[in-house]
């Protein structure tokens, strides 16, 4: 298995935008769906979900059917991800997979129906930000990559980017720093606010090494929201426009 | 990539997996084989298939509502797996223990790739998996399988049954064609990993015998001897 997704193994369009990364889920052709998915990418704190808000209204008033996807939000794992999380007990791999199961779960039932009926598929994060969490904590970067090898590339991947000293007041300021986005669970000491550095820190440098790898549009999280959302319109709406 | 699966594995300890279709028998023998270890003074851990408290809650309530892709299904069992190897399976191996395991990965290749998973997938999937030192494939027809479980008014589970794919409402029909299926991809996987084939057709009695003599040649025992009538 490569890191590429140009030579992922599997279809020959394999990790073209639209088509399974590598080698997919044989019972669900996807070649012809008319919809396409946009992926928002971006650690806590950027801003993602305002900008998702403002996007659908704008991409709705247009005309386009528009449906919304998060990370963790599934009926069948949300439930047992929660209790994971606040028992406390998960070890790297077991985290990884659960996580995995939720994303396969909500692949087939909203984001492949939504891209045969041709709605535009809003990502509020995606594979990476498990590629990125993972990463960080040490797990196989090839293994990784082949476990989500039945992901679909999106047409598009904004990567809202900030640095971390804008992203400490950010997060500080609108709700404190928590547990997991603090990486406490890699126990780097007990005083959260080095963690949280930290963890911010070198999950930053997981997002900026998979930019190449996976197509990110970098987007400057550091402007004002109305800017940002600006730019987000232009290059969807361009997008959008030579698809129709 | 990870080829953990691939190769030997340095712990002190001795992995031992049975693996078969159900009605094959594997339990019952891997019971036996147990009580004999335990009775030379061997310190057994024994460990099944899908039986992490963590996932069962998930598995449950997706099976009851019947809404788990073949996809979801295999993602849980390896989430199940993944948990158990790393708190039940590789910390008594480490302690230099023999750890008996009731079904293991080649389970997941079998049948995922039977509902449709691609089984190159499968295999990188489980590619951190401990390679274990024996894997007893108790290879029996289907109609042996099912006269057993029939035999003990087994109710025929709906996943075991492969019930979620479709191919018949009658359970036993669907229990046939998928396992069928299933027997085929086993047979795959006995070249492919190199499994040990026990004619699971015979008595009790005469497959212990042959589990234990197996079992013997990678532990040391003081004898192998006969299972007597009580053990059958």
């Amino acid at each position: 298995m490569s890191n590429s997704p140009e030579t992922a193994i599997g279809a020959p369009d394999a990790g073209q935008p639209g088509q399974y990364y590598g080698r997919g889920i044989p019972y669900l052709p996807i070649n012809g769906y008319p919809g396409k998915l946009i992926a928002i990418e971006g650690t806590d704190g950027v801003g993602r979900s305002t900008q998702i808000l403002l996007l659908r209204e704008w991409l709705e008033v247009r005309g386009y059917g528009v449906v919304e996807t998060g990370w963790t939000r599934s009926e069948l794992m949300a439930p047992t991800i929660e209790l994971a999380k606040s028992s406390n007990t998960l070890n790297k791999l077991t985290f990884v997979l659960l996580y995995a199961t939720d994303f396969a779960d909500r692949l087939e039932k909203e984001i492949i129906p939504a891209l045969k009926a041709g709605f535009v598929v809003l990502s509020d994060r995606y594979i990476f930000t498990a590629l990125a969490r993972a990463g960080v904590r040490g797990v196989d970067r090839p293994w990784l990559r082949s476990l989500y090898a039945f992901a679909i590339a999106p047409h598009q991947v904004f990567y809202l980017k900030l640095d971390v000293e804008t992203l400490i007041r950010r997060v500080l300021a609108a709700r404190g720093m928590d547990f997991w986005e603090s990486g406490m669970d890699l126990k780097h000491g007990d005083d959260i606010y080095d963690s949280f550095r930290a963890y911010q820190n070198r999950l930053l440098r997981e997002y900026s090494s998979m930019a190449d790898e996976f197509n990110f549009r970098v987007v400057d999280a550091r402007r004002s929201i109305e800017q940002i959302q600006s730019e987000l319109r232009r290059q969807v709406g361009a997008f959008l426009e030579q698809e129709r | 990539m990870l080829n953990n699966l691939t190769k030997p594995h340095e712990y002190p300890g001795k992995l031992f997996v049975v693996e078969g279709i159900d009605g094959s028998g594997k339990t019952t023998q891997l019971g036996l084989l147990a009580k004999w270890l335990t009775a030379e003074g061997h310190r057994v851990f024994v460990t099944e298939w899908n039986s992490s408290a963590l996932v069962k809650a998930a598995t449950k309530s997706g099976k009851k509502k019947n809404t788990l892709t073949p996809m979801t299904f295999s993602l849980l069992h390896a989430t199940d797996f993944a948990d158990r190897l790393l708190y039940k399976i590789i910390p008594p191996l480490k302690a230099g223990m023999i750890v008996l395991a009731d079904r293991y990965a080649y389970t997941a290749f079998a049948r995922d790739s039977v509902r449709g998973v691609d089984g190159q997938w499968v295999r990188e999937l489980y590619s951190f998996a401990v390679r274990p030192d024996m894997v007893l494939y108790f290879r029996v027809p289907i109609d042996v399988s099912l006269d057993r479980l029939m035999a003990r008014r087994v109710k025929l589970k709906f996943y075991e049954a492969g019930m979620d794919l479709g191919w018949s409402t009658n359970p036993t029909e669907s229990f046939r064609l998928f396992q069928g299926r299933v027997l085929e991809e086993y047979d795959r996987i006995v070249d492919e990993f190199g499994l040990d084939v026990i004619n699971a057709a015979r008595s009790i009695t005469e497959q212990q015998q042959e589990v234990r003599r197996l079992v013997a040649a990678r532990i040391p025992v003081t004898s192998v001897e006969t299972p007597d009538e009580q053990l059958a």
